[in-house]
This record gives C-alpha cells, structure tokens and sequence, in this order.
C-alpha cells in the first residue's frame, strides 16, 4: 500500500486526465439478504492481471441498517486540521448524528495513515431546496474548497471504501469482510499516468449512486463540458467522475428510469433504430437527440449501483464492446453477479463447491443488464432468453 | 483614363504560334474579351485576363498558357503591390472598390495550427471499413431535457411527455452555404440542390428567393429571410425545411446584400419579385429588426406562418461580441445558429468590409459555444458554423471546438469547376457558375456538377469517419465540442486559451 496522497494528487500530477485499465466486480442479492465482502472479494482479488497496486476499493449497500435514515459520510482526512475543519463546516447545515473512526487495521507501523471518518448526518430541512442536493452542494464544496478532506461517499445505508493499494490490502485495511451488505461493488486499477492516490480510487460516489468503471472514454471532453454547463464542476479529472455525475443528471435530476438513462450513455446505433417500431423510433432517438453529449464513446464497462428509490445494480459496456463485462445469476435465481471475467465466477465456486450458476451469459454491446432489489432481473443485456449453457467447473481437489 | 495610370495586369497570356490552329475558340470561351482576331493572329489582351483558366482548358491544341505578369514593380514591404493596385483603381474610378469570394489577405489559418489526437494503447481506434461510424445529426431545437410518462422499466412502455420542436435528420454534419440565384447561376443551383438531396445533407438557398423549379428539393434546402426580403412570400416559406433570418454575412458584416443590375434578367426578376435590371441591394439592417426583442418577434412570426413545423434560425457574421449576441438570439427563440466567420466568401462585397471586418470563426466558434454552455442554452440550439471550412480538416476541426454542422460554399464552386479569379460579382463567369448570361450558364452541365459535389462530401464525410475511428469515436456528437482531442501548435498561445486547447505537448 502506498501511504501517502490521501485527499488529492500531488501538485504535478494535477489537472491531468487520469487513465486506467481496470478490474470490475459486483453483486446484488435479489431478496436483500446481507452477506459479507467475502464473495466480492474473491471475485475481485482473483482479477490480478487487472491491477497493479496502484488503487482499490469497495462500494457496500445495507451497511448502517441502524441509521438508515441518515446520509452516511465516509471522509478521507490528511490531518486533524482538516477534520474538525469538515465536522465543524457540516454543523451549519444540520445536526451530526454519530461522528467516529472507520474501523481499520494496520498491519505494520505506519508514521502517516490517513484518518478514515464517517459522520451520519442529518441535514436541515430548508424550504424550497431538496435534501439530496443539499448533500450534492456539501460534498462538492468540501472537495473542492477545504484543503486535506475527501468525500468517499454520501448516501444512506451504504459506503465506500477505498485506497491506494492492491484490492486485498485494500480490503484488510477496512476489514471488508466484517461488513455485510447486500449489494457489493468492488473495483481495482491499473493507472497509466499517475502514481495514484486514494479519494481518486474508484468506486465513485455520489449520494446514493457508486459507480465502479473500466475504460478510457473518448468523449470526456464533450461530456464534462456538459455538465459544466448543469453545474457540476469535474475536479478529479477521470472518466469516472464524468460518468457518475452524468448518471446523477439522467437519474435524479431528469428522473429517467436506470433503463431508459442507459439508451442515453449507449445508444443504439441509427441502423438498429431504424428496424424498431415507430413509438420507440421516436423515443430513442429523441434520447439521442437531446441528450447527444451525454453520449459516452471509446471502451467502457461500469457498474452502477444505485439504491435510490429502487436498489438497483446496473451493468454497461461501449457499443462496440471494447471492455469486458460478463453476468452470472444463482441457481435460485437470487443472485446476480458481474464481473470483467468469468474468472471470478470460477473462483466462488472453486471456493464454495455447493455454489452453482444457473447461467454465465456476455452481454450485448451496448446493452444494459439492469438487477432490482425484489424484482430480479429486469434486463439481461441480451434481450431475448437465454440459451443454457454449463460452464466448465474446476475439479475441486 | 489616361494611359499613364493604367493598372498593369497581374497575367500575361502566352499563346504558343506554332500551336495555334487560329479556330477562336479561345474567342467565344473568353467572356471576358481578352482575345480578338486580327485576320491573321489571335491578339491577347492581358490586362483583361483573369487567369480563369477557360480558354487554357479549352483550346483544342493546348497552346495557351497563363503565367504571372513578368512586370516589375520597384519594390516595397509595406506599400505591396496591392495596396498600390487599390490606390491606382480609386483614385482612377472615385469609389468604393467590389471584391468577391472571401478575405484573401494572407492571414494565418487558426484551423491549420490545430492538431488532432488519435489513440494508442490505453484505448482502441476503431477501422471505418469494417465497423460502423455514425455521423448522422439531428437539426433543429432540442428540449433542455426530456420527461417520460414510464409504464414499466422498458423503452417500449415509455411515452414522452415532452414537447418536441421540429427537427430534421441529414446523414452528414455538412450544410452548402447561402449562395442566391442571382449571385449563381440556375445550373449551378440545380446541381447543389440535387446533390444535397442525394447526400441527405442541407444547402442554403441564399436571400433571392427559391425558383418554384426547387420546391421539390425543399426538405434539403434552408431558405433564407434577409433584409431586402426578396421571393418572401408564403410559397417561399412553406417550401423549406429551415428558415434562416439573415442579419449577416461573414464576407461583410454589417452589409446587406448586392446584386448589380447586370445580373437582375428575368428569371432573376421573378424568383426576387423585383423588376428585371434592378440593383438588388439588400438594405444594411432589417429594418424592422434594429434590436433583440424585434429579432425574436420576427423569429416568433416565422414559425407562426409555418405552423411550428420547421426550425427557424439566425445567421450573424462572426464580430467582436459574436456571444453575447448568440445568447440573444438563442433566448429570442432560434432553432438553429449560423455562425460565419470573416474569411467567408461573397458574390460581391465591399473590399474594405471583406477584408478587414469580423473575426476569425474558429474563435468565434469558441467564444459561442463557451458561452451558451455557461448559460446551459448549447444543446437546444444546432450550431452551423462557416467562413472558409476549406477541406475535411477544416470541418473536424470545426466540429470539435463546438459546431454541430460545418458550412461551406467555395469548395462546392470549385468542384463545380470555379477556378477562384474572384470576379464573380461581374457576372462574366466563363464557368457558367457565377453568370445569369445565358450562354455561360449552359457551359455547366449539372448532372456532372452534381456528381463531383457529391464526390467531394462524400470523401470529406468518409475523412471524418477516418479521423473518428483514429480517435476512437464512433459517433459524430461525441467529438462536437471535444476541445481535448485538439491541440494547438502555431505561434500565440492566447489562441490557444480562447479555444479552450491545450498546446501540443501539455
């Protein structure tokens, strides 16, 4: 693990575009039952060839049952300083209902190790402005405008945690595992033009959306400028923010159903369009008439999650399927998974042999494969039903 | 005019005696009357020649060339030979001296200080032969955003709440240029229209009117309303699938149009509505538009005589506050924007305003786009932009600081044939293009003139297509306004600042 870098890059690495290769992994239980970072963490760890040490972390949706109400504040802190200075900024805004450390272990002595915080908040209830974009203005600020404090995540019920490191010291460090949750989002990188630092990680969040990112869009520049133009103010200079905030936009602030958000980040081509029926012809591609700068080019594959108002996990690759992104579901139908690769899938059931997939699918290019807490599978990203196939299982010695 | 302040010719024509079969073809060719016969040679005058290359091109025995006027003139770096040449032709004729096409100072092109990137390793390029690369664009107004009424979590079971304005598809992000008929000939426009209408791109019709020969082109053609508000009439406005309010033109900003008489024969008379020999001077203002609020009340009334059903937009020439005035203009309800920078061409303008007036529109692009997002107007508006989109390069590039269609009008004359001699506002053009003489305008054949303009934007489209596979993009509307995949390399890096760039290298 790298001590050092906790709230931003340092000075030279600033305001350069980040890139990175990736590994990606989540999962969601249908039925909401909590289960520990166990799984994820397999599923990641095995991705190896997927990181190189230079950035984890872990995003877990049902942990703070007992203050569910409450947004949940996960901070990155380089100093006191910067601490009280954040404790002291959110009192102007509501009243701190538990402030206290996240549990971490250090396995070695380390001079400087940042100081992980998490706050569950309440914000004042002001006329004529919305609670979540209160939250939104809270965290934009503290990002950007006081010094040696990071936002890790805001939402309810759920967190994020992450660092620079390999994904398993970055799990130890957070005692991952002690955690239950029951929809997991894990992410570990291959950064190609900074030595990294942690608040720069992924997952990233805001509110109650995490999203978890593999790629390199081309299109950054024409969907930053976008959302300057609504006001978010892209400050970490990666491809992961932008998506994030534009899933913000489409989802919260345009309230599109998660289905609908993904025509607008991927498209159908025109010629596919032009075979649909009229009503959809109409619908698409006003999407992508209105909404052509949300448009998100050059290899991707994400996975959002999402809690707000329905949890939900949603997985997405490029039109032209640039990144990998592969989808497992239970026996009992239960349990989705995704991943970069089937790897993992392999993993779990090399470590659980009692484990079994019903079917190990890769979606269509372009196309979403949307989860929901107590609905299932909404979409599978192939659109029509699957066919069965066995996957080859390793014998268990 | 006395001998001693005759101008010297900038061409000498050489024709080769030996070569000359004396058949005067070059006679009949030239409509500019350089050559005569004098019952034994072919007599050239020079100082008529505009080096337009037709008589070259068309002697059977190729035995005619046209070199640089070997005259001297003492030398001088500040007084040229074309700030002489001006003083020599004012104060010989007392006025304001006519110039065509576009500014031909020699101005550094921002455009060509522009690099573009391409990807290695962390991303892939995508081949446009054998995967698909979209550069279709809808034109028209966008709503700010779109609310659905959602039965189910499916796009099938969706309805759109939003109201919609009109919008229209071309399948390349190509526009042809306002030129009249008057300032072209007939021919010419026949070939422009059917070649806008086989590519699915658009073409401007310019400010004198649409013959009722090129209603059946209207879903490709933008007509435009302008100041002297010729062929206006319900006809005029039905027949289109754009109406574009004209308030400038980036060859003379603050100008209004000019057709000299010469060219007003009766096929011009009647698509104008003026009478045949007429000037037909577009007056310098609207004069029912002389600020803001009686734009947006014209803009108000097209799209009430047009039932809402097409886009009706505004062209300005790229000045100093191009964007404040684009805001304006977008808050008085212009579907579109039509930005045309100073290097943009003309049929006939003064030279002082030609060449000394507006900006470039690579800054104004900039400076319009930077300030419609920082108002969050930019993605309701189509931004055309113009003013010397010179080849593909010119078009990518114009795309990525922030238009969403690129126009052009030289390059569509010069596939047609035109050979650039500038002299288009005498209606003498030997081409057939820039005439209404009868004789000249049959000389362009419009089936081959619509041919090789869609040669060129088919080429020019299928460059885009290269460059966006080369940057990993597979869609046109993710490199509009996509500043980071551009750098610049040319000698002021305040340039650099305005267009939002990065210099090469950062």
């Amino acid at each position: 693990m790298r001590w050092e870098n906790y709230t931003s890059l340092p000075e030279t690495f600033r305001n350069q575009r980040v890139f990175d290769g990736c590994g990606i992994s989540g999962l969601i239980n249908i039925d909401g039952t909590r289960i520990s970072g166990d799984t994820v963490i397999d599923m990641l760890c095995i991705l190896k060839e997927r990181e190189n040490g230079l950035g984890a972390g872990y995003a877990a949706y049902g942990i703070y049952p007992e203050y569910k109400d409450y947004f949940a504040f996960h901070f990155l802190f380089d100093n006191e300083t910067a601490k009280s200075k954040v404790l002291e900024y959110l009192e102007n805004f509501g009243s701190v209902i538990q402030s206290e450390p996240i549990p971490t272990s250090l396995s070695h002595e380390i001079d400087n190790p940042p100081i992980t915080w998490r706050v569950f908040f309440n914000p004042i209830s002001e006329r004529n402005q919305d609670e979540a974009e209160k939250i939104v203005q809270i965290v934009m600020e503290i990002n950007e405008n006081i010094d040696n404090a990071y936002v890790m995540s805001s939402g309810k019920n759920m967190g994020v945690f992450k660092g620079n490191g390999w994904s398993h010291e970055i799990a130890d460090f957070y005692k991952i595992r002690e955690y239950k949750a029951y929809m997991w989002l894990a992410h570990s990188r291959f950064p190609t033009n900074t030595p990294g630092w942690w608040g720069g990680a992924h997952p990233f969040n805001l509110l109650n959306c995490s999203v978890i990112h593999n790629g390199e869009i081309t299109s950054y520049g024409t969907n930053r400028r976008y959302l300057e133009s609504f006001g978010y103010k892209c400050t970490l200079f990666t491809d992961t923010e932008v998506i994030a905030y534009l899933i913000d936009l489409l989802c919260r602030r345009h309230k599109f159903p998660i289905s609908i958000a993904t025509i607008a980040l991927a498209p159908p081509l025109f010629d596919e369009i032009e075979k649909l029926d009229r009503k959809s012809q109409i619908i698409i591609k006003n999407i992508r008439a209105t909404y052509r700068s949300a448009m998100l080019n050059g290899p991707f594959s994400i996975v959002v999650g999402n809690s707000d108002p329905i949890p939900t996990m949603m997985g997405l690759s490029d039109r032209k399927k640039l990144r990998p992104l592969v989808v497992g579901i239970s026996e009992d139908e239960n349990t989705i998974y995704m991943s970069s690769e089937e790897a993992s899938f392999n993993r779990l059931m090399l470590i659980n042999n009692r484990l079994d997939l019903k079917e190990v699918w890769h979606p269509k290019s372009g196309t979403a494969v949307i989860a929901k807490l107590g609905k299932g599978l909404i979409k599978n990203g192939i659109e029509n039903p699957l066919k069965k196939r066995t996957i080859a299982l390793l014998e268990v010695a | 005019m006395a001998i001693a302040h005759e101008i010297i010719s900038h061409y000498k024509v050489n024709i080769d005696r030996e070569d000359c079969q004396k058949c005067k073809r070059c006679l009949t060719n030239c409509s500019f009357g350089v050559f005569s016969f004098n019952g034994e040679r072919i007599i050239a005058q020079s100082n008529k020649c505009v080096a337009c290359q037709r008589c070259v091109v068309m002697c059977p025995a190729k035995a005619i060339h046209i070199s640089q006027s070997e005259s001297f003139l003492p030398p001088h770096g500040n007084y040229t030979r074309k700030i002489r040449n001006i003083i020599w032709a004012q104060s010989g004729n007392g006025g304001v001296l006519l110039s065509a096409t576009g500014n031909d100072r020699p101005i550094r092109s921002i455009f060509d200080d522009l690099l573009l990137d391409a990807c290695q390793v962390t991303n892939p390029s995508i081949d446009p032969l054998r995967e698909t690369i979209e550069t279709k664009i809808f034109f028209g107004r966008k709503p700010k955003k779109l609310e659905f009424i959602v039965e189910s979590d499916d796009f099938t079971d969706v309805s759109l709440k939003t109201q919609i304005f009109p919008n229209f598809e071309i399948d390349m992000p190509i526009m042809v240029g306002h030129m009249s008929l008057g300032s072209i000939s007939y021919n010419a426009c026949q070939a422009i229209y059917r070649a806008a209408r086989e590519l699915n791109i658009i073409a401007g019709s310019g400010e004198g009117g649409l013959h009722p020969d090129f209603y059946e082109f209207a879903p490709n053609i933008i007509t435009e309303i302008a100041s002297g508000r010729f062929g206006v009439d319900i006809n005029y406005l039905n027949n289109a699938a754009g109406l574009e309010i004209k308030i400038g033109q980036g060859a003379k900003p603050g100008h209004g149009g000019h057709l000299p008489g010469e060219k007003v024969n009766s096929l011009i008379a009647q698509t104008r509505m003026i009478p045949e020999g007429s000037d037909a001077l577009s007056p310098y203002p609207h004069h029912d538009i002389y600020s803001i609020e009686d734009l947006a009340q014209l803009i108000a009334a097209l799209k009430e005589a047009t039932r809402y059903k097409v886009p009706v937009g505004v062209k300005i020439a790229a000045v100093h506050n191009s964007a404040p005035i684009a805001v304006g203009i977008v808050r008085g309800g212009a579907d579109f924007l039509t930005l045309d920078g100073f290097r943009g061409g003309t049929g006939a303008a003064p030279r002082i305003i030609r060449d000394h007036a507006g900006i470039p529109i690579e800054l104004a692009i900039a400076a319009v786009d930077e300030r419609l997002r920082q108002e969050n107007l930019r993605e309701e508006v189509t931004l055309i932009a113009g003013g010397s989109i010179r080849y593909s390069a010119d078009l990518v590039k114009a795309i990525a600081l922030g238009a969403d269609v690129a126009m052009c009008s030289l390059p569509v004359l010069i596939a047609m044939g035109c050979r650039v001699c500038q002299q288009c506002f005498r209606g003498l053009c030997s081409w057939g293009i820039a005439t209404q003489q009868e004789y000249l305008v049959k000389r362009l054949d419009i089936d081959i003139a619509k041919k090789r303009i869609i040669n060129l934007f088919h080429s020019w489209n299928e460059e885009l297509k290269e460059v966006l596979g080369a940057m990993g993009i597979d869609s046109v509307e993710s490199l509009r306004s996509n500043r980071d995949r551009l750098r610049y390399i040319g000698p002021n890096p305040r340039i650099a600042d305005i267009l939002g760039v990065k210099h090469a290298g950062e």
